[in-house]
């Protein structure tokens, strides 16, 4: 079996103080068969809920966006968090940084792009929102949520 | 009318800082062109065959004088004095500069519009009944429920790239005026047995070059579950909508490949996972967005108008809808004049039709998805002093649902996809009935037309659609009938081999001298073409 995936050096954004995996990930099918490997790749064609069983083992996922435009990872990402994944959700591949935004509300918290994303993009790109209409899967509180927080 | 607060104007600003960052990343050259596409589409940015196009948001197609205004000043200062409102029930410039587009939608702000999500791989504006609010024979005013789907659509983290564009209508009534059931999910507000309110969920419609009637695959959800039933539709779409084919990747095909039953087996498992993680927004919220559509002060007054004028007469008898309260109407302006491009509105007659909303119909106008405007709530008593402003600005064609009030998308003359023109097909059809008058013994007949496969034109929907195809280098025009985007929902069937377009003129003439010859009583073309079929059509064309 070969070993895919980064090194924990290549990753440019880190939204965790716990320590980085610091070995290679497997892919989903890899995973399933031999299991008792702790990081795992995702492919945009992989079923996240694949994992869902095994998730107290799992302290590394990365997924991948082999094309920025491909967006079937956000939902991956959000059904592990939903599932109660705490471990470290890493987005890999064609990231950009005017999608980071929305990356975090799915349960990213770890980047590592291609391409380095610029700093000064990156810390505009992080606090561009004021607030967010609808629940997902980070701790922003929605908008109609706070029109109504008084009241429940 | 529903009004920002604090919060969805922050929202809104925040937009417009980060399309203006946007643009200049990609001026700095930080951004390839490939990877600016999709960020400038979000904000309804398109590159077209000669200039950029802007396409502008009318929520649920409804906005107010102030708005109106600020659309046609939009117009004046950034575009050539016009604009082209569209069959989403928004408004598209099309002649905008790139480096205008930060300061146009900073101007859209001030007054509480944008250009979010009108175009690009996402969910797009909610469009609805353009007689929301209004009409006599609805349920309820289905704009709050937009509004709600507004908000939850609106930079939703996760559907932000999906498969392909994505288009939801929303209706509460059982009369279809938004084509509901061609959209990628059509919701109509229903009553279930027990009196209470919910909405029926039609997923998988759509025309472009695979049309598709979408199937209902939820009678009744309750209103405290729409956004999360919603969600569950998307992210099955999400993760499954095919990505390897353009042209295969709109819910349609994912709900034709799996059938509609395994769909809806899908979305239900999602939904049951979604209703644990508490993400509809409180119930209060639609409570508070319900009061900004409360009825204005009606009053009564006469219920009659002086039919004297015969031109005032039947433009109130063509181009009125009935009200709920009877001593209104809803009265739609025809951006349909003979000769006229479709949809297109100069900035004069936009401020026009800001000051007569204004003064008639308690500051409020909608865009109807056939490239109509209409003022929701006259005074019958005022109708003649409309009519008469609206004449004289070349507003009051007595058109609506005639064979003059033709859909049609831009076609070659501003779109790179198009094979062929639809515009001066639209001129010559409408031009044609009118010198022979016999538009005015036709009665209702939706007529659409697209010059291309895409369908922008709607011409499945049509009674007689048509479709512009290109035959070696020739355009080349397909007639076909039958279709309607209403309550009664189908697909046009093609009569057979196409025509040049002097030959569809003549072609269209033909088909409508068919129904003529045929029909009974009251019926309208759709009718009588439902009852004899095909086959009669058929041989008057080609035989």
């Amino acid at each position: 079996m070969t070993d895919i995936g980064t090194s924990p050096d290549g990753v440019q954004l880190r939204f965790r103080n716990d320590e980085p995996v610091d070995h290679a990930s497997v892919t989903v099918d890899a995973f399933l068969e031999q299991s008792n490997a702790n990081a795992v790749r995702v492919e945009p064609g992989d079923d996240a809920r694949a994992l869902l069983p095994h998730l107290g083992q799992i302290q590394l996922v990365e997924v991948n966006f082999p094309a920025f435009g491909d967006g079937r990872g956000y939902s991956s990402a959000r059904i592990l968090r939903e599932a109660g994944y705490e471990g470290e959700i890493r987005a890999v591949g064609d990231v950009l940084v005017d999608q980071l935004p929305y990356m975090k509300r799915c349960g990213f918290d770890a980047f590592e792009p291609d391409a380095a994303l610029n700093s000064d993009d990156v810390e505009n790109a992080l606090n561009r929102w004021p607030e967010v209409y609808q629940a997902a899967t980070d701790n922003g509180t929605p908008i109609w949520n706070k029109r109504h927080a008084a009241a429940s | 009318m529903y009004k920002y607060d604090q919060y969805d104007q922050a929202m809104v600003d925040a937009r417009v800082a980060e399309f203006r960052d946007q643009a200049k990343r990609r001026l700095e050259g930080k951004l390839s062109e490939d990877q600016f596409k999709p960020l400038r589409l979000m904000n309804g940015l398109y590159l077209q065959l000669h200039a950029y196009m802007l396409r502008v948001a009318v929520p649920y197609g409804t906005l107010n004088s102030t708005q109106m205004h600020a659309l046609a000043d939009i117009a004046d200062k950034y575009d050539r004095g016009y604009g082209h409102f569209t069959t989403r029930q928004n408004i598209q410039y099309n002649w905008i500069k790139l480096e205008d587009a930060g300061d146009i939608l900073a101007d859209l702000a001030k007054v509480e519009m944008h250009a979010i999500q009108t175009s690009g791989n996402c969910i797009r504006n909610i469009s609805s009944d353009h007689f929301a609010g209004a009409a006599q024979d609805e349920l309820i005013d289905p704009r709050p429920y937009a509004e709600l789907l507004r908000q939850w659509s609106s930079f939703h983290p996760e559907f932000m790239y999906l498969p392909r564009k994505f288009k939801i209508a929303v209706i509460a009534s059982d009369t279809d005026r938004a084509a509901m059931k061609l959209h990628d999910i059509g919701i109509q507000i229903v009553k279930n047995t027990s009196g209470e309110l919910g909405a029926s969920f039609f997923v998988g419609g759509g025309m472009g070059r695979t049309p598709m009637i979408a199937p209902n695959i939820r009678e009744f959800v309750p209103l405290d579950q729409l956004v999360t039933y919603s969600e569950a539709c998307l992210r099955v779409y999400n993760r499954y909508g095919r990505r390897d084919n353009k042209y295969k990747a709109r819910i349609k095909i994912l709900v034709h490949e799996l059938g509609a039953e395994e769909y809806t087996r899908q979305v239900e498992e999602e939904f049951a996972l979604l209703l644990e993680q508490g993400i509809e927004p409180p119930f209060a919220e639609l409570e508070r967005i319900k009061p900004f559509f409360a009825d204005p002060a009606f009053e009564d007054s006469a219920k009659t108008v002086d039919r004297s004028d015969p031109d005032f007469a039947l433009w109130v008898d063509r181009n009125t809808n009935r009200h709920k309260h009877d001593s209104y109407v809803s009265a739609v302006i025809s951006l349909k004049p003979v000769g006229g491009i479709p949809g297109d509105a100069t900035a004069e007659q936009m401020h026009l039709m800001a000051d007569l909303a204004k003064d008639y119909s308690f500051d409020e106008l909608r865009v109807m998805h056939t490239q109509n405007i209409v003022l929701p709530h006259v005074k019958i008593t005022d109708l003649h002093a409309l009519w008469t402003k609206l004449d004289e600005a070349g507003l009051g064609t007595p058109n609506l649902d005639q064979i003059g009030d033709i859909i049609a998308c831009p076609g070659l003359d501003y779109c790179s996809l198009a094979n062929a023109r639809s515009i001066p097909l639209a001129q010559k059809i409408a031009q044609r009935f009118d010198e022979t008058g016999k538009g005015d013994t036709l009665g209702e007949l939706k007529l659409k037309i697209s010059g291309c496969i895409n369908a922008c034109g709607h011409h499945h929907a049509g009674h007689i659609g048509i479709l512009g195809v290109d035959k070696k280098g020739v355009e080349n025009y397909q007639l076909s009938l039958g279709g309607s985007e209403a309550e009664d929902t189908a697909l046009g069937k093609i009569t057979g081999r196409g025509f040049d377009e002097a030959g569809v003129v003549e072609a269209v003439e033909t088909v409508t001298d068919v129904y003529l010859q045929n029909k009974q009583g009251e019926e309208r073309f759709l009718d009588t073409y439902n009852r004899i079929g095909m086959a009669p059509f058929k041989e008057a064309l080609y035989d």
